[in-house]
């Protein structure tokens, strides 16, 4: 269940004064079962790239292979893609608008043809999954607080069963706790599933804890490509693209200016902890 | 794509027309439809033609950009044009098919009605394209400014005006994301009959509806939260004044259309010495 991005540029309005260059010559390749992190600033394609996996934004130019099987091409089914690969929207629960949010969350499963009974079926598991226990499904979505709000629209992605899950900034205008609540699902889904799941976001520090491989973009290109540590050893390159790496990466690089020499590539507190107490030992 | 529908849409560009006062366009919009009234026979045209297209080249907007708003009235030019040609009775029949005929008189009319309804949509198109939507309505307050007297809300109006401007754009934006979203969800709003086309709206409708209404509060909150109580008192950080390019323009409008009142008195004068 690979995808794969083939020199995609993308150009908004062309030919006119708006015209917006905001993907240039994009290549990625995302194979199964990862849990990757997309980093950049805003206005910088991120939003724009994600949307072009399941073909709700048609690239200006190049190609783009979903099982080795050209989206463009003439027999590809668009539907079957955004079965396939779920987008979860920034701000997700500006689309919420049935009754009550267990007929909310059936409605990709009924638009793919299940039954309703089916349809409720994933809808319960993907509410389970999200934390939302039964008494939430016969509530209006409208009266739910934002964080449950934004579960039931994950939700909503999450009951068509999706292989690969792409969320555009989900933890965007929630607290600590809620924010660490969402990642920490998507987290045990990932794992539990084996499912890819594409985590975009501007902040480094939320995804470090998580993801396997951070790809940041910057101005419509892709600047690093790799694991968290090898893109963090990037860190003054991503100041200057006004994003930061996490505090730890500060801390130990700090360290190491004033001679101590710690592992430079912790980028959480515990393995910060552990870097510090290994030097201290060593010593 | 949602994005491509001009309606009221600014086209930044750096020329003089941009630079004109906002209410000397105003003035000079309604003055050239008045004068596309006005005119008569092809001289009439002739004059209105170039009054436009110097005007429309000296904005240097992109021509297939200004024609983009004359696509909505397709449909309304083709009736008008059917109707008309079909319909009026003339001296000479030029062609016959049945109970169909075309005769000189409705063939002029048919042409002269088409001119006239792309000259009005191309000629308030230049004014939109080259006015922001805030000093559109600035001008327009302005303008109207007399008819406080009289008790018209003129500010509140041309508030409301600039906030409705002003929301189209994010509102549309907000209807390509939700229809985005939705169509992520298999959504489908383009396959189906009527009754399914429109059952497919509702999942668009309602969170649009929903977000306006949120819009609307946010916005009224933040104007309360700026003392904002309406336009008594209320001063201007760039309040409007004539230059001297507004006053030339207002000299050159009014030329033409002195000139356009000319040419449908002589046009008049010769037709009464032909008879």
């Amino acid at each position: 269940m690979s995808i794969k991005v083939k020199n995609v540029n993308y150009t908004y309005a062309e030919g006119t004064a708006y015209e917006i260059h905001a993907l240039k010559d994009i290549n990625l390749e995302i194979p199964d079962g990862q849990f990757i992190g997309l980093i950049g600033h805003t206005g910088s394609g991120k939003s724009t790239l994600v949307q072009h996996l399941n073909g709700l934004v048609k690239a200006t130019s190049g190609r783009i292979y979903f099982n080795e099987r050209d989206i463009y091409g003439e027999n590809f089914s668009m539907k079957e893609l955004r079965s396939k690969v779920g987008l979860v929207f920034q701000y997700p629960e500006h689309q919420l608008f049935e009754v009550d949010v267990l007929s909310d969350v059936c409605f990709g499963p009924r638009n793919l043809g299940c039954s309703q009974a089916e349809a409720e079926k994933k809808a319960r598991e993907a509410l389970h999954m999200v934390g939302l226990g039964a008494e939430y499904e016969k509530r209006s979505p409208f009266e739910l607080s934002g964080g449950q709000k934004r579960r039931v629209a994950i939700a909503g992605v999450l009951a068509m069963e999706p292989q690969v899950l792409i969320l555009d900034e989900p933890t965007a205008g929630l607290d600590p706790k809620g924010r660490d609540e969402i990642l920490d699902q998507i987290e045990s889904l990932q794992k539990e599933r084996g499912i890819t799941v594409v985590l975009v976001s501007h902040s480094m520090e939320d995804v470090a804890r998580y993801v396997d491989r951070i790809i940041v973009m910057d101005h419509g290109e892709v600047r690093f490509d790799g694991t968290p540590k090898e893109v963090f050893r990037h860190y003054k390159e991503l100041e200057k693209m006004g994003l930061a790496a996490p505090q730890m990466t500060y801390l130990m690089q700090g360290l190491r200016e004033k001679g101590a020499d710690v592992d430079a590539d912790a980028t959480t507190i515990e393995e910060a902890a552990d870097a510090v107490e290994h030097w201290l030992k060593s010593k | 794509m949602i994005r491509d529908i001009t309606l009221g849409q600014y086209y930044p560009a750096k020329s003089v027309i941009h630079r004109l006062d906002p209410r000397v366009k105003l003035v000079t919009t309604m003055i050239f439809i008045v004068s596309l009234f006005v005119a008569k026979g092809i001289m009439g045209y002739l004059v209105a033609t170039l009054f436009l297209g110097a005007v429309i080249r000296m904005s240097k907007v992109p021509f297939g950009y200004m024609t983009k708003g004359l696509r909505a009235i397709v449909m309304l030019l083709m009736i008008t044009v059917i109707f008309n040609l079909f319909l009026i009775d003339g001296d000479f029949v030029l062609w016959r098919f049945g109970f169909l005929r075309i005769t000189d008189k409705g063939l002029k009319t048919a042409v002269f009605m088409a001119v006239r309804l792309i000259y009005l949509i191309l000629g308030s198109s230049v004014m939109t394209l080259t006015t922001t939507p805030n000093d559109l309505t600035d001008g327009l307050e302005k303008l109207l400014g007399p008819l406080k007297r009289l008790h018209v809300p003129v500010h509140e109006i041309a508030m409301m005006m600039s906030i409705a401007l002003r929301f189209i754009p994010i509102l549309l934006e907000e209807t390509d994301k939700i229809m985005k979203a939705q169509i992520a969800r298999g959504a489908d709003f383009e396959t189906g009959n009527l009754i399914q086309k429109a059952k497919a709206m509702v999942p668009l409708l309602v969170p649009l509806f929903i977000s306006a209404f949120r819009r609307a509060n946010d916005l009224a909150m933040a104007m309360e939260a700026r003392c904002y109580h309406g336009g008594n008192g209320r001063t201007k950080m760039k309040p409007l004044h004539y230059q001297r390019r507004d006053r030339a323009a207002y000299a050159v409008v009014w030329g033409y259309f002195v000139l356009m009142i000319a040419v449908k008195w002589s046009t008049s004068y010769y037709a009464v010495m032909w008879l």
